[in-house]
């Protein structure tokens, strides 16, 4: 039975995959394979999302070797849910990239261009899917090594520097990591994930385990891209190719808070965490900082796609506030506002590919009277803008709705005026865009631009639909958040 | 234990925190390049060290071979030198690419020849 082998299919597939192309040397088979794959992949990671659904864990032994001594594959309901969400972004931007990156990419470079793809793609679902400390960091660096290449391949030379600069920052973070992972391993010698859970506890109070604690924290806060390690994101989303930005801001920082909470709440233990430690305060001071700071730079930037940027660093303030507050319900609105702000930024970095389409760099005084030429990608950019801001009837109203009431729960209302506050710097950098797209008469060279092709219009506005659905229905993405947060403290006691 | 019975871990520190040091402090790329691949050595001692046990011979379930070191250790180090190494040769790769695209590998000029984005600082 095929079924059995799910928890390491949808890594199997892009990883079989990418040599195919290599070997291919054609950029339309290539383009044919990942997006095969996205599909397969997607398919299979909704089967092990139905499977888990009622708060069941698969495990698959690799090679037959039974855990703890061989790599274990461990699938639960908290990164169920991170699969889908992965592949299902990729699905879409596979889609999406063909038009895309047959503008922005020389001709020869495509069937490369998504060899890079669909390995970025398989080690962000390993990382997802596997039960191994070591072989975590492994399919860390294949993702990260993967999208290092696929932000240097942006027309702007400044893309070179800003892959060199995230490759700096990006490998210290993963040697961190690594480090963490190794002091752990001599604490407690295991390597399986679960296992060293079961073994932690003896010895948590000795200076190893919390040295390692530091160095996993502030190795997966450099990937996830917390405010003040967030040097690296703006000029990396700002100069890749518009397909990868759209990829790699939907997934890669989600991939790398899933981490977080895995360490967090499977390994280490929410009483290690948030109770022993002043864990807690340290995110809630990193979050509110980056929802403040990073929101007001990004409504001083001049590039759009910069500008969004910015706002992803704040966004992912919001995501590491609910898990600051360590409560189910805090741990909701972080897992449901990662896959609304996967939905939303994925949107709106796509939208935006269909602009940078016929402009290359996407200045606010280059594209004054845009909607009257684009008035679908602009009517979705607004849309999704709102979700954003978290207008009702968007995800991200969902996601503001469940951090408010986390807030509230913790008897933190100031913190909760604060989370609103914090969206009217949203209002005001959407607005900027409104302002120039809506209000200004379109000059020459805007008036020469037209539509996207269909595939990318259709692509995007899949996610834009995707954003106003799941913000009028949330009973799926909410469920699914509410039996993960569930699965993570059930497991963290 | 004495301070001088962890002297590999004192090693493992001070290699670890020369790479970071060069990768901070030096402007050049080729140079941070250097210092990180010596940052990610530090890991290979860190993890290799411990597993050696004095006294301890290879892992044989045979008569007379009591006490072992554990090789999962090296194993896992042979798996991170390939992700160093890959590191470091698409980290060159991007400096040969700089050095067409801007003629210099010094980090200030390159930065200097764009226009800093505005909004940089707040």
């Amino acid at each position: 039975m095929i079924s059995q082998h799910y928890p390491v299919l949808h890594v199997v597939l892009p990883l079989i995959a990418a040599p195919v192309m290599v070997l291919a040397r054609h950029g339309g088979i290539a383009w044919l394979l990942a997006t095969a794959v996205s599909w397969s992949s997607l398919a299979v990671s909704v089967a092990l999302f139905a499977q888990v659904a009622d708060g069941s864990v698969v495990s698959y032994a690799i090679g037959n070797w039974a855990p703890p001594w061989g790599i274990e594959y461990r699938i639960d309901s908290v990164n169920a849910f991170l699969l889908v969400l992965v592949s299902l972004i990729a699905s879409v931007v596979a889609i999406y990239s063909r038009e895309s990156v047959a503008a922005e990419v020389p001709r020869e470079q495509h069937y490369l261009f998504y060899t890079m793809y669909v390995l970025c793609l398989a080690g962000l679902l390993g990382i997802a899917a596997t039960g191994d400390g070591f072989n975590l960091f492994v399919f860390l660096e294949i993702s990260s090594l993967s999208s290092y290449v696929l932000i240097a391949l942006g027309r702007d030379r400044r893309a070179l520097m800003a892959s060199y600069q995230y490759l700096i920052m990006g490998t210290i973070g993963a040697t961190f990591i690594v480090i963490g992972v190794g002091l752990l391993f001599l604490m407690t010698g295991t390597l399986n994930l679960a296992d060293m859970a079961a073994r932690l506890p003896g010895v948590t109070e000795t200076r190893p385990v919390l040295a390692a604690l530091a160095f996993l924290t502030v190795g997966i806060c450099l990937k996830l891209a917390l405010f003040p390690l967030h040097l690296w994101l703006p000029n990396a989303y700002a100069y890749a190719p518009s397909a990868v930005t759209a990829f790699l801001a939907a997934t890669a920082t989600k991939v790398s808070v899933y981490v977080l909470l895995r360490f967090y709440y499977t390994v280490f233990g929410e009483s290690v965490v948030f109770a022993a430690l002043p864990m807690g305060g340290i995110l809630l001071a990193l979050s509110l900082a980056a929802m403040f700071i990073a929101s007001t730079i990004a409504i001083f930037q001049d590039d759009v796609k910069r500008l969004f940027a910015y706002s992803s660093v704040a966004q992912i303030g919001y995501i590491t506030l609910g898990i600051s507050f360590d409560s189910a319900t805090g741990l909701t609105a972080a897992i449901v506002h990662l896959f609304n702000h996967a939905l939303t930024k994925g949107a709106l970095f796509m939208l935006l590919g269909g602009v940078a389409l016929h402009l290359g760099r996407i200045r606010f005084r280059d594209i004054g009277g845009l909607a009257r030429v684009m008035p679908l990608t602009s009517f979705g950019v607004v849309l999704a803008g709102l979700s954003l801001i978290g207008v009702p009837g968007t995800v991200g109203f969902v996601s503001k709705w469940y951090l408010v009431l986390a807030a509230l729960e913790a008897g933190a209302g100031w913190l909760a005026a604060l989370i609103v506050l914090s969206s009217l710097l949203a209002v005001v950098y959407v607005w900027r865009f409104v302002e120039v797209a809506y209000f200004r008469e379109p000059s020459e060279a805007v008036s020469r631009l037209k539509e996207a092709p269909p595939s990318m219009l259709a692509a995007s506005w899949v996610m834009v639909v995707g954003c106003v659905y799941f913000g009028l229905d949330a009973s799926t993405t909410v469920g699914g958040a509410a039996q993960a947060a569930a699965t993570l403290l059930g497991i963290g006691r | 234990m004495t301070v001088a019975g962890h002297y590999s871990y004192w090693i493992t520190i001070v290699i670890a925190m020369a790479g970071l040091y060069i990768v901070i402090a030096r402007g050049n790329l080729v140079k941070k390049l250097v210092g990180l691949a010596i940052f990610q050595t530090s890991v290979y001692l860190l993890y290799i060290a411990p597993g050696k046990l004095i006294g301890g011979t290879a892992p044989i379930v045979a008569e007379g071979f009591a006490v072992y070191s554990n090789p999962l250790p090296h194993v896992l180090i042979l798996t991170a030198i390939v992700v160093g190494v890959a590191t470091l040769a698409l980290g060159l790769a991007l400096v040969v690419r700089i050095k067409e695209a801007y003629g210099s590998i010094e980090e200030d000029e390159i930065l200097g020849q764009d226009p800093a984005p505005p909004g940089r600082t707040p």
